[in-house]
């Protein structure tokens, strides 16, 4: 680690790092007895998908855990990167919601008192994802925490929680990275090579999560060219409802590779974990027990294959919008750097007027609001490409 | 009613379509027995007058038989009702007279001067307590010499509702369908077939442009429990299969073709045809549609039913 220490890797955000630095000053002053002016029991990091707003909720949590502010080399901060850490206790809902019997027991653990002795710190990522009546048990914890819980919720937009859990929250807003502070984060982390880094940075249009992948991945660019080959494909019916074919497919083939391996792995760890071929007095009932938990695993793979499938063509569609914005750029002469190929670009700029771009933009986000609202993801794609194609 | 004579006067007392229908047909089908060069004779209010009433009752020249049968007797003009009373209290042996009465208060002098010379009384009410329609639907298949338990006429009275017509021709359907035994499964593969069928003919209805058989379809998809999602995928599945193979495709093998389309090689002959009632622009708009429908049906506060229609609707104006 730099002399950045834990906050090391938050890319381009420099005053959240000052703020967070000072919080944990703050929180390091208050468990000497101190006043402890500063900080605060309840936060909520917020910004755009990839900005790092979850990174930035791990780092606070290892400065906070850290004898020293989060230095970034002891065992503490380790613990804590590693997810090893036994005070911090990280929920990321792996399915599409997170419900109210999992906040409620998650608010118990939380008020038990901390091992460390320091603070019992809960990192809620993607908290829009509790149900109303889970973020009503929630509220109950941010209201009136135990002297040393401390939350720390994550979420796109402040807006995406009850307001009455936002305004009991300390906010901490992320902002977009540029591509320049993105592409060096990739050179110094990846080891990849500067060009390789910029091209990443360009497509990921901020998102370091999507820049890396982008990066060292192969398989993750040759999706992305196969989505912005799409404008150019639309110039029949019959071929844009095929190239929707093929953009469903090629999501359902990314969420199977990735959930497959979870999935297996999982179902291997919950099998040994009720003594698989075990013999004896209690095999009865550890069997009938692992057909119950075998059960309830397989609910929340599919829950989370569903997820990862949208996910993964969210992030299509998103490489697709940002297409359409490089081309109306193209189309008001604006001088930005942009996310596609320059040549692509160019070619659909003068081939249409603005109005029909901004008309497909609308088509692209109103596909991705669509998955989102469950409609079927074949029919909500073939109305873009369709639209597209009509122009 | 076989074996015994058929009585000279029959009233049949109710609203119950299905079962008022049957009581008819069993009265005229008895009488046949008897004397097979029966005719049936169907009187309607106001589509008569009262010679003719006289004459079809009276003996005839060759002293064949005759059932006459007064529809919505509850109806017929005050001047008639003297002349079919008298005729009821002294009835020639050659005709038999049904008298299809609906049960209220309209009507009554008539139904109780009939009762009080000597009628026969049917009562076909409508069934309102579920074990009635338990009882009907075991009785159903007892009359194809099936048996059910009543869980399965429970199940079948579950998905299907209280339709008495629905109801006979369902049991009908799962007699002439399944061999051996009629259990939950049997009812759950008629179910689960119906409801695909019944997806794409509301389907094929809509793009032939048929808007009024696509509607009646879609009500019947509804009313038998079909998914309101199953129907916008089967939209949707067949709007597909015409925009991608509406048009011979350069270069491309039919098989092929079919296969990129999701539709049966033998579908494109027919979706060809369709497809000149066509254009690319109707098409997008189509599945533009299906796509929003598919948001409503899944979301809160809307309708399914009435999404759907309008869907139907809006696809059928999307055509040429
Ligand atoms: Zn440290």
């Amino acid at each position: 680690m730099t002399a950045a220490g834990v906050f090391a890797d938050l890319v381009d955000q420099d005053a959240v790092v000052a703020d967070l630095r000072a919080a944990a000053l703050a929180a390091a002053d208050q468990l000497r007895g101190g006043p402890g002016t500063g900080m605060t029991h309840a936060w909520l990091f917020t910004g755009p998908p990839g900005s790092g707003r979850s990174s930035a909720a791990r780092a606070f949590a290892a400065a906070l855990q850290c004898p020293d502010a989060g230095c970034g080399h002891c065992d503490a901060c380790h613990q804590v990167l590693a997810g090893t850490h036994a005070d911090v206790r990280v929920v990321r809902p792996a399915g599409l919601s997170y419900g109210v019997k999992e906040t409620r027991s998650l608010v118990l653990r939380a008020s038990s008192s901390p091992t460390s002795g320091r603070f019992q710190v809960v990192l809620f990522e993607d908290a829009d994802r509790a149900t109303e009546a889970a973020a009503n048990a929630l509220l109950k914890a941010v209201e009136e925490p135990p002297p040393r819980t401390v939350w720390l919720l994550c979420t796109p937009a402040p807006e995406d929680l009850l307001v009455t859990i936002r305004s009991r929250c300390r906010l901490v807003r992320m902002r977009t990275p540029s591509n320049r502070a993105v592409a060096e984060l990739l050179v110094r982390r990846e080891g990849v090579d500067q060009r390789t880094a910029a091209e990443a940075a360009r497509a990921a249009q901020g998102h370091i999560g999507r820049a890396r992948r982008l990066a060292v991945d192969d398989e993750a660019r040759t999706r992305r060219l196969a989505v912005l080959d799409i404008p150019g494909q639309v110039d029949t019916l019959g071929s844009a409802m095929l190239a929707a074919a093929d953009l469903v497919q090629a999501a359902e083939r990314d969420a199977a590779s990735t959930s497959g391996e979870l999935d297996e792995a999982e179902r291997t760890a919950l099998r040994q974990a009720f003594g698989e071929g075990a013999t004896g007095k209690g095999v009865q009932k550890a069997v009938r027990g692992a057909a119950g938990a075998l059960k309830e695993l397989e609910d929340r793979q599919k829950s989370r294959a569903t997820r990862i499938k949208r996910d993964s063509l969210d992030l299509a569609l998103l490489d697709l919008a940002a297409f359409y914005r490089d081309v109306l750029a193209v189309q008001f002469g604006a001088d930005v750097e942009l996310s596609a190929d320059p040549a692509r670009v160019r070619a659909v700029a003068g081939a249409s007027s603005p109005e029909t771009t901004l008309r497909r933009l609308d088509a692209v986000m109103r596909c991705r609001r669509r998955i989102a609202a469950n409609v079927h993801p074949q029919i909500a794609a073939e109305a873009m490409t369709t639209a597209l194609f009509t122009g | 009613m076989s074996g015994a004579p058929v009585p000279a006067v029959c009233v049949v007392v109710g609203d119950e379509e299905l079962l008022v229908e049957r009581a008819v047909a069993r009265i005229a089908a008895a009488v046949r027995e008897e004397d097979p060069t029966t005719e049936v004779h169907e009187l309607a209010p106001g589509t008569f007058h009262p010679g003719q009433f006289a004459e079809l009752t009276s003996p005839s020249l060759f002293g064949e038989r005759r059932v006459v049968v007064l529809r919505a007797a509850q109806d017929i003009v005050k001047d008639m009702v003297p002349g079919v009373l008298a005729y009821a209290a002294d009835p020639a042996d050659t005709a038999v007279l049904v008298a299809v009465h609906a049960g209220g208060a309209k009507g009554k002098a008539l139904l109780d001067g009939l009762l009080k010379a000597g009628a026969h009384r049917i009562d076909c009410a409508k069934l309102t307590k579920p074990a009635e329609r338990l009882e009907f639907i075991r009785g159903e298949f007892q009359r194809e010499g099936r048996s059910v338990t009543r869980n399965v006429a429970q199940t079948i009275l579950d998905t299907v509702g209280s339709d008495l017509r629905e109801l006979a021709a369902v049991c009908a359907q799962l007699c002439a369908d399944t061999e051996g035994r009629i259990d939950e499964a049997a009812v759950a593969r008629y179910y689960t077939g119906k409801a695909e069928v019944s997806g794409f003919t509301v389907a094929d209805r809509a793009l032939e442009g048929n808007l009024p058989d696509a509607l009646e379809q879609l009500r019947w998809a509804l009313a038998i429990g079909t998914s309101p999602v199953l129907i916008t995928s089967a939209l949707a599945r067949s709007l597909r299969g015409l925009a991608i193979a509406g048009q011979p495709i350069r270069g491309v093998g039919e098989g092929e073709v079919a296969k990129r389309a999701g539709v049966p090689p033998w579908k494109i002959k027919s979706i060809r045809q369709q497809a000149r009632h066509w254009t690319a622009h109707g098409i997008a708009h189509a599945i533009a549609v299906v796509a929003e429908t598919d948001a409503q049906v899944k979301g809160a506060g809307t309708d399914p039913a009435y999404a759907l229609e309008r869907a139907i609707t809006a696809i059928v104006a999307a055509r040429r």
